[in-house]
């Protein structure tokens, strides 16, 4: 058919359709940034009362506190799609049409990934501010791009499998988590390295590289599994 | 919308050749855990013909439908659209196959012309704007075209699930309820659809509790009881009052509104 | 009606047996006596190992007595791995194969692998109490298996509350397969994430070179546990398989009582 695209063209083009359309909708409800935001901007508060946060600590603590904000927030920016899609309506629409379901898992997961950015892009500079870090460097933008990209890779995977399964909401935070710890630790790491540096210290950039590249496969193939009937 | 006619894929075009039939089911079977919803179907329906499904809720209309569909994997037996296995070559037949559920369901933030957009990008369709506006027209959405579909009311959103529907003109479209929620305009429009594809020589499949709607709409008629085929045949050798007794006390509905 | 029936029934059990992949083929060649052979060897087994362990090893220098902990320890945690390892291959395969006999053969991994986890994680506690005073200490070891303990602990849960149907199997599969692959990937996180901070090291006491006898020790423990581990997975998995065929006579049995 001259009129209709096929192949990889396709795939291409549909990949970015999906991302456009989540995109557009979130643009206009606001309602991830909404509460995604404020729970990012809650957390940072809250731990600097949780932690004796003298300006000598600073710099130890911060980062953690820093991505336990972004992750919590993004579980809950994930989660929160879950009870949204839990009719399969939307999804089925999507999945009627002759689309690689690895095309929809990876367009949703960069969409969740944009998504979430531009939240760390508002709560940076105020955590820099709050916590008073030499934090606003370009060398940060690899780190909370790999990060959030791993986040948002579990994320995605495990909120269509709860989707799916109608599993109840505590089982999403258990399968996520013991997942996520090598981003917990390699971005933590990665971003204390940045306002410490240390000589002769591991690859965490690296290994972030190497858990996004691995989930991030695997996951596409599985994908099919997950929202198959 | 464009005139031409989508052919089943893997078609011969010799004159000696049976047409491929629209639906083809072998010995279908389909369970979520241990109770089969549909326990052993084979049936056949021929090309470009009109088939409508009855049944009482939880016969398994909707897993048929869902299974033609490719959304739904047979646990055991094969289901074919357009000769099309929904497993081995899913990707081919859901490029032929359309399907409108139960319940409308379409992008609420995005507006009607948007969701339209979308979904003709997603089956590579490269005059999605045209055909949207065409489609738009069609279903009486035109005024409605560029506001949120979250607005909308349970008919108008069920008219552009059926724009949705047809949105790649699929040799094969798989109706789920499709007159629940409508409006007398369009559940007119909707019959002229079914009609013209008829005339097209498209296949189309439905389920409905209307009775009477049911009949002057198809050619063939199939009822499902438990999950097992309990009449397939023309619609007009349908024995109306078995079926009601069959319902017994489920709603169904002969003549007045749905 | 119902001779035919129990007929049936009695074919279908005694079908699960042959008819059960790997499992099947060896429990075929070994026969029904083979699984009390089975039985016999693991007893002796683990008869032997208690013997090994406490009598026949001689006293660690350094630990003391609670360093015997080590025979039942390593075992437990070497074949908990494996069986790890046999959930992502049972849901590979069923995922390819759609079998739900393999299925079956990865969540009674899961199961055991969960318990022998469970296992390890409280010997390796009650280790660390005796050694280093601490009831846990996050070495890269303990720590994984932790993790590990979490995601088949989710694994099962799911499994749990999906039931028997094809939609639990097939989101448990792509959890087994998940969670073994990020495993490697969490080890050496959490090592590089230990070594490079050295206030955290802990002296672990390692293991350096063991005597002859030690070895041995810790070999006939590991054969006991691999013995135990198989029959185990056998039994759990006859068991497993039992249930389905008998839910899905008794539907059948339901299903024609209505027509």
């Amino acid at each position: 058919m001259s009129t209709q695209a096929t192949g990889a063209r396709l795939a291409w083009e549909q990949f970015w359709a999906i991302i456009w359309k989540d995109l557009r909708s979130e643009l206009r409800t606001r309602q991830a940034w909404m509460s995604m935001g404020l729970f990012a901007l809650l957390a940072l508060v809250v731990f600097n009362f949780a932690f004796d946060l003298r300006v000598e600590n600073l710099a130890t603590v911060g980062p953690g506190a820093l991505w336990i904000a972004f992750i919590f927030a993004s579980i809950l920016g994930l989660s929160r799609n879950i009870t949204v899609e839990q009719d399969r309506g939307p999804m089925d629409r999507l999945l009627v049409a002759p689309v690689d379901r690895a095309v929809v898992y990876l367009a949703k997961v960069v969409g969740n990934v944009i998504v979430i950015s531009v939240i760390e892009a508002v709560a940076l500079p105020i955590f820099a501010m709050l916590y008073n870090l030499p934090i606003i460097q370009p060398a940060i933008a690899p780190i909370l791009l790999l990060g959030t990209l791993g986040v948002a890779a579990v994320g995605t995977q495990f909120a269509a499998l709860a989707a799916n399964t109608r599993a109840r909401e505590l089982l999403t935070p258990l399968l996520i988590f013991p997942l996520i710890v090598p981003v917990v630790i390699g971005a933590v790491r990665a971003t204390e390295a940045l306002l410490t540096p240390i000589h002769d210290d591991a690859p965490w950039l690296g290994l972030l590289v190497a858990f996004d590249v691995i989930f991030l496969s695997v996951s596409a193939i599985t994908f099919q599994f997950v929202v198959e009937e | 919308m464009s005139a031409q006619m989508l052919q089943p894929a893997a078609q011969p075009h010799t004159a000696a050749a049976t047409p491929t039939p629209a639906i083809a089911l072998e010995r279908l079977v389909k369970s979520f855990d241990v109770r089969p919803v549909l326990r052993g179907l084979s049936y056949t329906l021929p090309a470009g013909r009109t088939l409508v499904i009855f049944g009482p809720n939880g016969a398994g209309k909707t897993t048929l439908l869902r299974t033609l569909a490719t959304l739904a994997r047979p646990t055991a037996g094969r289901a074919l659209v357009a000769g099309l296995d929904v497993v081995a070559d899913a990707g081919e037949a859901r490029r032929i196959v359309g399907y409108v559920g139960h319940q409308p369901h379409a992008y609420e933030e995005l507006t009607a012309r948007e969701n339209l957009l979308f979904f003709a990008r997603m089956y590579g369709l490269r005059d999605g704007a045209e055909r949207a506006s065409k489609l738009l027209e069609r279903v009486g959405l035109r005024a409605r075209a560029n506001d949120r579909v979250r607005a909308f009311s349970r008919g108008q959103a069920q008219r552009l699930a059926l724009a949705r529907g047809i949105v790649h003109d699929p040799a094969v479209l798989l109706l789920d309820e499709p007159d629940t929620g409508l409006d007398q305009e369009a559940l007119a429009l909707l019959e002229r659809l079914v009609a013209e594809r008829r005339q097209r020589g498209l296949a189309t499949v439905l389920t409905t509790h209307h009775l009477e709607r049911g009949l002057r709409l198809a050619d063939d008629a199939l009822t499902l009881v438990r999950g097992r085929i309990a009449y397939a045949g023309a619609a007009a050798a349908l024995d109306v009052a078995a079926i009601e007794r069959l319902y017994a006390g489920e709603p169904l509905v002969n003549g007045g509104a749905a | 009606m119902q001779s035919v029936l129990q007929d049936s029934a009695k074919g279908k059990l005694a079908d699960i047996s042959r008819r059960a992949p790997v499992i099947g083929a060896a429990l075929g060649w070994l026969g029904r006596y083979g699984e009390l052979a089975l039985l016999a060897l693991t007893t002796i087994g683990m008869l032997l190992t208690i013997w090994a362990a406490f009598i026949y090893a001689p006293t660690e220098a350094v630990e003391g007595p609670v360093q015997r902990i080590f025979y039942v320890h390593v075992p437990l945690a070497w074949i908990s791995y494996l069986a790890f390892f046999f959930v992502l291959v049972g849901s590979v395969i069923y995922l390819w194969r759609r079998d739900e006999r393999w299925d079956a053969f990865a969540r009674v991994n899961a199961e055991i692998g969960t318990v022998f986890t469970t296992l390890v994680l409280i010997s390796g506690s009650l280790w660390g109490r005796a050694f280093w005073g601490a009831w846990w200490v996050w070495d890269e070891r303990l720590t994984t298996s932790l993790l590990m303990w979490f995601i088949y602990v989710g694994y099962l849960a799911l499994r749990a509350y999906t039931g028997r149907t094809a939609q639990g199997a097939r989101a448990g599969a792509v959890v087994g397969i998940l969670g073994f692959i990020v495993t490697p990937i969490n080890y050496m996180s959490v090592k590089w994430w230990r070594t490079l901070h050295p206030d955290q090291v802990l002296p672990l006491g390692g293991t350096p070179q063991l005597p002859a006898s030690m070895i041995v020790a810790l070999m006939i423990s590991l054969v006991a546990f691999t013995l135990l581990y198989t029959l185990l997975t056998i039994e759990v998995y006859k068991l497993e398989r039992a249930t389905a065929e008998a839910e899905r006579l008794r539907v059948d049995v339901e299903l024609s009582g209505q027509e």
